[in-house]
């Protein structure tokens, strides 16, 4: 209790400071409800929210445990129960959806602000709770927090004019965009953007810089492994799939897909609609599937792999210390053991020692057979099998060697959710696992 | 305003800036043709171009970005020696000891900056399906752009040689020992042998290759130095110069037809 009382004083400042921005923000938007757009409930709203923001400010600014606002102890404690690697990932996915699917909804300025509200407000409360201050607080972490409110709002600003231009198209009208393509001198107009965003980043990567000390640790010792052990934060998406690939898939074949996919997409995505302005409709399925490879699984596994994983690559909900000493039990099983000795009850077939060379290599043939099977039918079988099916109009569109591309993409990168979903359903460890060629899948 | 007047009309302004001052029409065309630094730009643009709504300004503000890593880089150059000796402690002697000691900050932060803001970058163009035809070929320009960033990111990691650095390269790095075939502990390099002698062992596999030793060390720090300061950001302008000289040759920022 001791150590929480100084961690609260040493915040106080910050958080007074933090909330003090939050009502500063709501007073101007509540200004310029009020006089450009008409719009005095919402301007009444925000300034109350302003009002209160400042209450809170004042309340932190005390730093001492009775009136320091922060959510209560029940609460951090059943967010810390309810969360692990499935709830995460499946309540992202079900948030994504849904944010997807009513994004007319969602993209209402005042909707789209009480969010922002609100994730700012729990973000203040949370950061009093000094294990997750802790940890978002890490001077390398501050700008994946940046990265998540920034994406937030790109893609509400994106999404916003996709919905206005989906809704002009189905009346028959252009894009919002085309109905701005009068010429304009690019001195002054560009050149005076430009100029003024320049302005604007370097003030605040000064600001930056000057608030915000660059890390420094103990010189570099090749005896003491720190643990976690981590990789810079725009690889731990890659780190957090080595809990259900080996490195070599994980860490190299993964990575080297997701750079040759994207250089592959302009050249596999036929859809001539699209091309300079937002829309959805017109291009669902490219955006479902990049959304799916980006938001879902590189941006919400960096989240995971730098704010839940802890020393020895547990799990740690976001309000939890991170114990070295935390356990997790695994007992996961290879799909040849589930077959062999789950399914009939028999050993492993093994050949002996001194058996020539093509018995040792048919009876490794044998025993990965299922898994073999699998992953072949999964890769070969698959992509015919969806031409003629699901496929059937993309394929007649694109022509074998551009759908086998990216029909094979696709079932990569659906390895992975199927292999966590795998995991946590049955305990998968490996389909298919050849020790002798250390070939593990 | 006389003396404005008296500079803009002397000899040595008029030999630099070799246009009148951008007031009239006329003049606004002709600054952006005659300027070396403007002409990368179009004369005039459609309105949607510029429109923040629509680019972000993502692009141009990565490349402002490299610009501010560039400079804060060179500068860091002067103080930095990239040994076991004096790379840890010339870093702290930059907080330390050097007066306006925020340089590393600002190198490192705008660092992560232009990570984020490449990634932000590529998000709207794709969103704007700006990647189809005719500007596929520039896309691909930008995922290598994409790549050597980060490996730009990757390689500066290093520099510090606290604990940080040396552990993160390492996880990173113990990657490539399991290339496929490559890699000494990597799926299939048991079967490259030549009359038994093993081909891959951990001094020639490919994380051998990354890392120029067994594990992260002074050759390492070296290595990365070089990657770091010279080889990556030379690779980055190049490709920058074709991404720019795309941009306008494939019709400028793009729009609906
Ligand atoms: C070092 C990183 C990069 C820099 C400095 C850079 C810079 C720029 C700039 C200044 C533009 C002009 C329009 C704008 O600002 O949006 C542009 C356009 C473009 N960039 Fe990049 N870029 C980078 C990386 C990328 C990446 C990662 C991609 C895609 C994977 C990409 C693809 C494109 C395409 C297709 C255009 C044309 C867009 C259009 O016409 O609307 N670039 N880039």
């Amino acid at each position: 209790m001791h150590s929480n009382e100084l961690f609260l004083k040493d915040v106080a400042g910050f958080l007074g400071g933090y909330y003090a921005a939050i009502a500063i923000m709501n007073g101007i938007a509540a200004l310029i409800l009020w006089q450009r757009k008409h719009q005095p409930v919402w301007a009444v709203i925000w300034t109350t929210f302003a009002c209160v923001m400042m209450v809170l400010g004042s309340l932190a600014l005390s730093g001492s445990e009775a009136t320091v606002p922060s959510l209560p102890e029940s609460v951090r404690n059943l967010v810390n129960t309810l969360s692990g690697p499935v709830n995460y990932t499946v309540g992202t996915t079900v948030l994504l959806v849904g944010f997807f699917v009513y994004r007319k909804f969602f993209v209402q300025p005042m909707v789209a602000w009480s969010l922002f509200n609100v994730a700012l407000l729990l973000m203040g409360l949370s950061m009093a709770d000094q294990n997750f201050a802790l940890i978002v607080m890490k001077a390398d972490n501050v700008p994946i927090v940046g990265l998540v409110f920034l994406l937030a709002f790109f893609t509400w600003v994106a999404t916003k004019q996709a919905v206005v231009n989906d809704e002009r198209m189905l009346r028959g009208e252009p894009p919002i965009e085309k109905v701005n393509d009068e010429k304009v001198l690019v001195w002054p107009d560009l050149v005076y953007t430009e100029l003024i965003c320049m302005i604007a980043v370097t003030a605040f990567l000064l600001a930056w810089a000057i608030l915000l000390p660059a890390p420094l640790e103990e010189p570099a010792s090749s005896v003491k492994t720190p643990n976690p052990s981590k990789a810079p934060w725009y690889f731990l998406g890659l780190q957090e799939m080595l809990v259900y690939f080996d490195p070599w898939y994980a860490g190299v074949v993964l990575p080297s897909l997701v750079i040759f996919g994207l250089m592959a997409l302009p050249y596999i995505d036929f859809n001539k609609k699209g091309n300079g302005y937002y829309t959805i409709a017109e291009r669902k399925f490219a955006y479902l599937t990049f959304q799916f490879g980006f938001l879902e699984l590189w941006i919400t596994l960096i989240i995971l792999g730098t704010f839940l994983r802890g020393p020895n690559w547990n799990f740690f909900g976001p309000f939890e210390y991170w114990s070295p000493y935390k356990v997790e039990v695994l007992n996961n099983v290879d799909l040849p053991q589930m077959f062999w000795i789950g399914l009939f009850d028999r050993p492993l077939p093994l050949a002996a020692a001194d058996s020539p060379w093509y018995v040792q290599i048919g009876t490794i043939l044998l025993r990965e057979a299922p898994g073999l099977i699998l992953v072949g039918a999964y890769l070969v079988l698959l992509p015919p099998l969806m031409a003629v099916t699901i496929f059937r109009r993309y394929y007649a569109k694109m022509g074998l060697i551009r759908y086998m591309v990216m029909a094979n993409l696709m079932l990569l990168m659906l390895s992975l959710p199927l292999k966590m979903i795998l995991r946590w359903t049955v305990n998968l460890k490996y389909i298919v696992s050849i020790p002798e060629i250390s070939l593990n899948f | 305003m006389a003396i404005g007047e008296t500079i803009r009309n002397s000899q040595i302004w008029k030999s630099i800036f070799r246009h009148p001052m951008p007031l009239d029409r006329r003049n606004r065309i002709v600054v952006m043709l005659t300027n070396f630094f403007l002409h990368l730009h179009p004369v005039s643009i459609k309105k949607q171009g510029i429109a923040l709504s629509f680019t972000w300004c993502m692009g141009g503000v990565t490349f402002f970005l490299f610009l501010v890593e560039t400079v804060t880089g060179v500068l860091l150059m002067f103080y930095y020696r990239p040994t076991l000796e004096w790379a840890y402690n010339d870093i702290l002697a930059l907080r330390d000891v050097t007066s306006l000691g925020i340089l590393r900050e600002l190198h490192r932060w705008g660092a992560h900056a232009m990570v984020i803001t490449t990634w932000l970058h590529m998000y709207r163009v794709f969103l704007t399906g700006s990647y189809k035809p005719p500007r596929e070929f520039n896309w691909v320009i930008g995922v290598i752009l994409l790549l050597l960033t980060l490996l730009l990111s990757f390689t500066g990691y290093l520099l510090p040689w606290d604990q940080l650095a040396i552990w993160a390269i390492t996880v990173g790095s113990n990657m490539a020992r399991a290339t496929p075939l490559l890699g000494y502990e990597g799926p299939g390099q048991q079967l490259l042998t030549i009359g038994g002698l093993d081909m891959i062992t951990d001094g020639s596999d490919a994380r051998f290759g990354l890392l120029g030793a067994r594990f992260v060390g002074e050759e390492t720090l070296n290595r990365f130095y070089v990657l770091h300061c010279i080889a990556i950001p030379l690779a980055v302008a190049l490709l920058l110069a074709i991404h720019f000289w795309r941009v306008r040759k494939d019709g400028g920022i793009s729009g609906p037809l």
